[in-house]
């Protein structure tokens, strides 16, 4: 245990807060952590938001962001304790002996300079290599992270490569001074599902081949279960289980590392597809205003009534935009769309009232999604007075009604959404949406912006509504795991056009095309050993043609 | 072209067009207004043989467009008119006063561009801090006296009272730059008290909204010196804000001049322009007017240029 | 409703205070505003607290009434400028196409010429009357609340609870007074502060210069302007006028910003 390269005991962080209206004062985020990580071992932090495994990584560095203080316990890094150090000793710590890789490169690097000189900056400034050295080693790095072109990568500056790129440049500029340890904070989180899948592969591999130790933070526990060693899980600043990867994720102890291990594992039998579809989306091609190419490219699909339809894809595959034409927010160049049983006018202005209540939509982000100024009454209340012209006490009584269904009491009636956490505005926009009685909703992306408990909270409020109110669902995500939970069809997008579409056990069983198979094969499992089946499989593949 | 230089071209031609329209706003400003300007000019007492006189010389007699393209093709000569007070040559009079406005706001800009960015540095390295919060409470009182009443506060005790410093600015071209400096020690002060709070203020921000970056913290997790932070990382990404800031004070400047010169009666062109409204002598007016608003114009111009060079997706385009 | 802060309470009294006073000036004030009544820049006794001024008015009285006519300018010029301003920076950005890009093009050019030389132009073929100070200045200063308020329009319009009311079906009446307007209005209350203040400072500028208030109508600018040649002689009845534009402008200041942090509480909050 001594020779621990990592030793934290009873670590306690406090941070200064600013509630509006109030005097500022400090409170404590994180009470009394301890863990050790040894020479060459990775160990997974993991938690919901607000857990505080971010601010642990970087009280490894000694670091506090914001008003962020490290209140009390001890972080031993190579045999000192870094929080009685001085100044000048944390400095040829930082981008020395330990370096970070942050949630977003796009951010972190500086837009004024090129890569090459950040990638070098601290190995250079620390005396580990000259100039020279240090740029022939980050080009070695580039290439073992499978960037294009690692000779002159290096030359361009930040805005001039792409997202998933940027942030292995990070990784790079993070393991070019050769540190004891590296602290990877979100690496992937921001990235697509198929690039993820390359980054996490890079990462994982510069790891084992350059022997050094790290932590892993992420909310996300199929991703930490395929490059840890260990794991940590904490709540609310708590640690809540520390134990080896097998025995988190295959016999975890505690209530809430079973609950995070067996999230997004919703049983949903998948429906058969009734005679009159609800919607049908015929022929759609669509394109936004001063764009010269078409977003979405000849779409068919069709909803059933009390069914959902999930439309996934990655960014820039036009799902949203497809919920945008059926809206009408969005007016397709060509194509028709059918909705219970009549035509429905491609513009919003052209349709009637009963066409708007029929058809709800609820957000991803439901902070914007609801006027701050009104209370939750007010919000929920719209609709029924809009469309039903429902008053007084008669209003009350629907409003109190639709606060049992979304399981919140009335004692909401009265709040403003300022007041309620991220799972309770979903609710009352979903309560909004239900209000009108709907007989299909949109769902975008609405549980993306959740930490996975609340998110599938959410999904299962979704799925038992369905049952009550009879409505159809179209659901956008670009998770495949909240596809699997809810769906009875599923549609896969990919550059405007729907490349997979058909009942959720045919489009999710080979044989596959290229594309699903690439979206499926890269959605990380809640298993060991993962990562590397896949990527044998691609090589394989790829050997193979 | 690279996009940088396009953009450059753009906005320096969107300049020469705004400064033709303003040509435009300024002449029509002094035409279409209500009332006989003639009547306005000598009062109701004017004999109607004087006013045929007046309106003869205006030209008003003439269509306005017509009037308007003599008045742009002399401006394109150089020859901005005569004066109705005097008869003089309008462009002559002027020049001597621009040289001295000039040398004015050139000093207040000399002692208060540098002074400013030192003093929001300050305010950064001491943020939330006892000398963050004086130099924003000295701000705060600042912007809310007018320029001419810090003029005569600074002039009642320290030209007054202590004796320090000249009470009249009244320079002329005899003066060694000793003498001058001395002379207009005080209404430099004041220009000098009038645009540091603002320009302190928002230099402030600019380095504040550049330090909370992502990227300074990492320099800070590479274990970089905060010299070198500040140097290596902040500087090259505070360098357009900053000057942004300097530029748009140094045109209110400008401005702050016109009040300056009539409470310390320095001969420059503000005190000409005032002095030629009361006398509603619509010629020097639209001349003065067009001068200041040129500068204005072009000083916004620079701060736009220096953004759009500054900036590195436009330098180095994918 | 929370607590006021101090400074926020300091300031609305002051503010209170100078409103009060400009309100019931005839009243207050203890002698006639243009009422000759001692000799040539009495220094402050029982009779004048404040002294007399360059012809031998009471100075207190002069500042009184002096207060009234600035306060009374620069509120209706708010007001005009507020009301212009705001409808028209709404209409752009609700309306969008080319009447906001007319507009908004409109405004930049009137913006690239500064406020107070633009003022003297006009000023140099108009009659100096009060309406006339009013129009000018309101019309001038519309063009920033134009842009605080097309901006904050522009923001708000591309929420989703906004389209979520269009989805609704819900008509311009509602999006406009329902949606948008509760959510702009406190960065515009707080904006009205500050132009206020300003408005204060200009006409105040103006009347220095001779091209605002006509004597013997008193206001804070002007009265400088009568008083300015005593400085010379080390009489300070002049500087009067910044004690009291620059405790009015603080108070309106710290109300201000009291009603811009409610806001972003407002905003804010968990989650």
């Amino acid at each position: 245990m001594s020779d621990a390269l990592l030793k934290v005991r009873d670590l306690k962080i406090g941070a200064t807060v600013y509630p509006p209206g109030e005097k500022p004062h400090d409170i404590e985020i994180v009470h009394g952590v301890s863990f050790d990580l040894e020479k060459g071992k990775v160990l997974g932090l993991i938690g919901e938001s607000g857990a505080g495994k971010s601010t642990i990584g970087l009280a490894s560095m000694a670091y506090g962001r914001g008003g962020v203080k490290i209140t009390g316990g001890e972080v031993w890094v190579n045999g000192r304790d870094i929080l009685k150090t001085g100044l000048s000793d944390i400095r040829s710590l930082r981008g020395g002996e330990v370096t970070y890789v942050s949630q977003s490169a796009a951010a972190s690097f500086n837009p004024a300079k090129k890569i090459m000189d950040q990638v070098t900056e601290a190995s250079i400034r620390h005396g580990k290599f000259s100039k020279k050295e240090a740029e022939a080693r980050a080009v070695e790095l580039f290439g073992k992270l499978g960037l294009p072109d690692p000779e002159n990568i290096g030359s361009r500056y930040p805005h001039q490569v792409s997202g998933g790129q940027l942030q292995r440049c990070m990784t790079a500029l993070a393991l070019c001074p050769e540190p004891d340890l590296v602290v990877f904070d979100e690496p992937t989180t921001a990235l697509d599902v198929t690039t993820q899948i390359d980054v996490l592969m890079a990462i994982k591999e510069a790891i084992r081949d350059t022997g050094v130790a790290a932590l892993y933070i992420t909310h996300d526990l199929a991703v930490v279960a395929q490059v840890s060693d260990d794991i940590l899980v904490l709540k609310m600043g708590d640690m809540v289980e520390y134990g080896n990867v097998d025995q988190i994720i295959n016999a975890p102890q505690e209530e809430y590392t079973k609950a995070l291990v067996s999230v997004r594992s919703i049983d949903h039998e998948e429906k058969v597809p009734t005679p009159e579809p609800v919607l049908k989306v015929e022929h759609i091609t669509a394109r936004y205003k001063g764009t010269n190419f078409d977003v979405l490219h000849d779409v068919n699909v069709e909803l059933h009534p009390g069914q959902t339809l999930a439309v996934v894809g990655e960014s820039g595959s036009g799902k949203s935009t497809l919920a945008r034409v059926i809206t009408g927010l969005l007016p397709p160049r060509s194509g028709n769309i059918h909705f219970a049983g009549r035509d429905l006018s491609a513009a919003l202005d052209g349709r009637s009232r009963e066409d708007l209540r029929e058809l709800q939509m609820i957000y991803q982000m439901a902070d914007v999604a609801m006027n701050p100024r009104q209370t939750v009454g007010t919000i929920i209340g719209r609709p029924l007075e809009f469309y039903f012209g429902l008053r007084g006490e008669e209003k009350r009584k629907r409003i109190k009604e639709l606060l049992d269904e979304i399981e919140m009491g009335d004692g909401f009636i009265d709040r403003y959404p300022a007041e309620l956490s991220g799972g309770q505005k979903q609710r009352v926009c979903i309560a909004r949406a239900l209000a009108a009685k709907p007989k299909m909703i949109i769902c975008d992306e609405v549980t993306s912006a959740l930490d996975p408990l609340v998110a599938d909270g959410i999904l299962k409020l979704l799925l038992d509504l369905q049952k009550i109110e009879d409505v159809a669902y179209l659901f956008i995500t670009h998770d495949l795991a909240t596809v699997r939970a809810i769906a009875d069809s599923i549609a896969v997008m990919y550059q405007g056009k729907v490349v997979r579409y058909g009942g959720k056990t045919d489009v999710l069983s080979p044989p596959f095309d290229d594309y699903t198979d690439l979206l499926l094969s890269s959605v990380p499992e809640m298993k060991l050993g993962w990562l590397e089946e896949v990527i044998a499989n691609r090589k394989m593949e790829s050997a193979g043609n | 072209m690279n996009p940088a230089l396009k953009l450059v071209a753009q906005r320096l031609a969107l300049g020469i067009l705004l400064l033709f329209l303003v040509s435009i706003l300024i002449f029509v400003g002094t035409i279409i207004l209500p009332g006989d300007v003639a009547q306005s000019i000598l009062g109701q007492s004017a004999t109607p043989e004087a006013l045929a006189n007046l309106r003869e010389e205006l030209g008003l007699n003439e269509p306005a467009l017509q009037r308007y393209l003599n008045w742009l093709g002399g401006l394109l000569q150089g020859d901005l008119g005569t004066a109705l007070t005097n008869g003089q040559d309008i462009a002559a009079s002027l020049g001597g006063r621009l040289k001295n406005t000039l040398f004015l706001a050139f000093w207040a800009a000399i002692v208060s561009v540098p002074l400013a960015i030192f003093l929001g540095l300050l305010a950064v390295r001491y943020r939330e801090r006892w000398p963050d919060k004086l130099i924003s409470a000295v701000t705060l009182a600042s912007i809310s006296i007018p320029e001419f009443l810090i003029g005569y506060v600074l002039m009642y005790f320290i030209g007054v009272k202590l004796g320090w410093a000249p009470t009249v600015a009244t320079i002329h071209d005899g003066m060694s730059l000793g003498q001058k400096l001395n002379t207009i020690a005080l209404p430099v002060s004041v220009l000098t008290l009038v645009v540091l709070a603002h320009m302190m203020r928002m230099t402030r921000a600019a380095i504040l909204n550049v330090m909370q970056s992502a990227y300074i913290e990492t320099a800070e997790l590479k274990g970089l010196s905060m010299f070198l932070i500040i140097w290596k990382h902040a500087f090259p990404n505070s360098i357009a804000p900053i000057v942004n800031v300097v530029m748009l004070n140094l045109a209110y400047l400008v401005v702050g001049v016109v009040v300056i010169e009539v409470v310390f009666t320095y001969p420059g062109m503000g005190q000409y322009l005032v002095d030629h409204v009361s006398k509603r002598d619509i010629p020097v007016v639209q001349a003065c007017g067009l001068i200041f608003a040129a500068v204005y114009i072009g000083l916004n111009m620079v701060a736009d240029i220096v953004s759009i060079l500054a900036n590195p997706r436009l330098r180095h385009p994918k | 409703m929370k607590t006021i802060p101090l400074a926020a309470l300091i300031g609305l009294f002051f503010t209170g205070l100078y409103f009060l006073v400009a309100i019931f000036a005839p009243w207050i004030a203890p002698y006639g505003m243009a009422e000759i009544v001692g000799g040539v820049w009495e220094p402050s006794s029982a009779e004048h607290w404040l002294g007399t001024d360059n012809i031998g008015r009471d100075l207190l009285s002069r500042m009184i009434y002096g207060g009234r006519t600035t306060i009374w300018i620069a509120t209706m010029a708010t007001i005009l400028s507020f009301v212009t301003g705001s409808i028209l920076g709404f209409a752009a950005a609700v309306i969008g196409g080319w009447v906001d890009q007319v507009m908004s093009r409109f405004v930049d050019l009137i913006m690239s010429i500064p406020s107070l030389i633009f003022a003297l132009v006009v000023l140099s073929v108009m009659p100096v009357t009060v309406p006339v100070l009013i129009i000018v200045m309101g019309f001038l200063d519309s063009t920033r609340v134009y842009r605080l308020a097309r901006a904050v329009a522009v923001d708000i319009n591309v929420m989703d609870y906004v389209e979520a009311a269009k989805l609704r079906g819900e008509g311009r009446r509602w999006i406009i007074f329902r949606e948008i307007l509760p959510n702009a209005l406190s960065p515009l209350v707080a904006e009205m502060g500050l132009r206020f203040i300003f408005m204060v400072l200009f006409v105040s500028t103006l009347s220095f210069l001779g091209l605002g208030v006509q004597p013997p109508e008193a206001d804070w600018g002007g009265i400088v302007k009568e008083n300015k040649d005593g400085i010379v002689y080390g009489i300070g009845a002049a500087l009067y006028p910044a004690v009291a534009i620059a405790t009015l402008a603080i108070s309106v200041n710290l109300v201000a910003d009291w009603v811009l942090n409610r806001t972003t509480s407002l905003k804010g909050g968990r989650g």
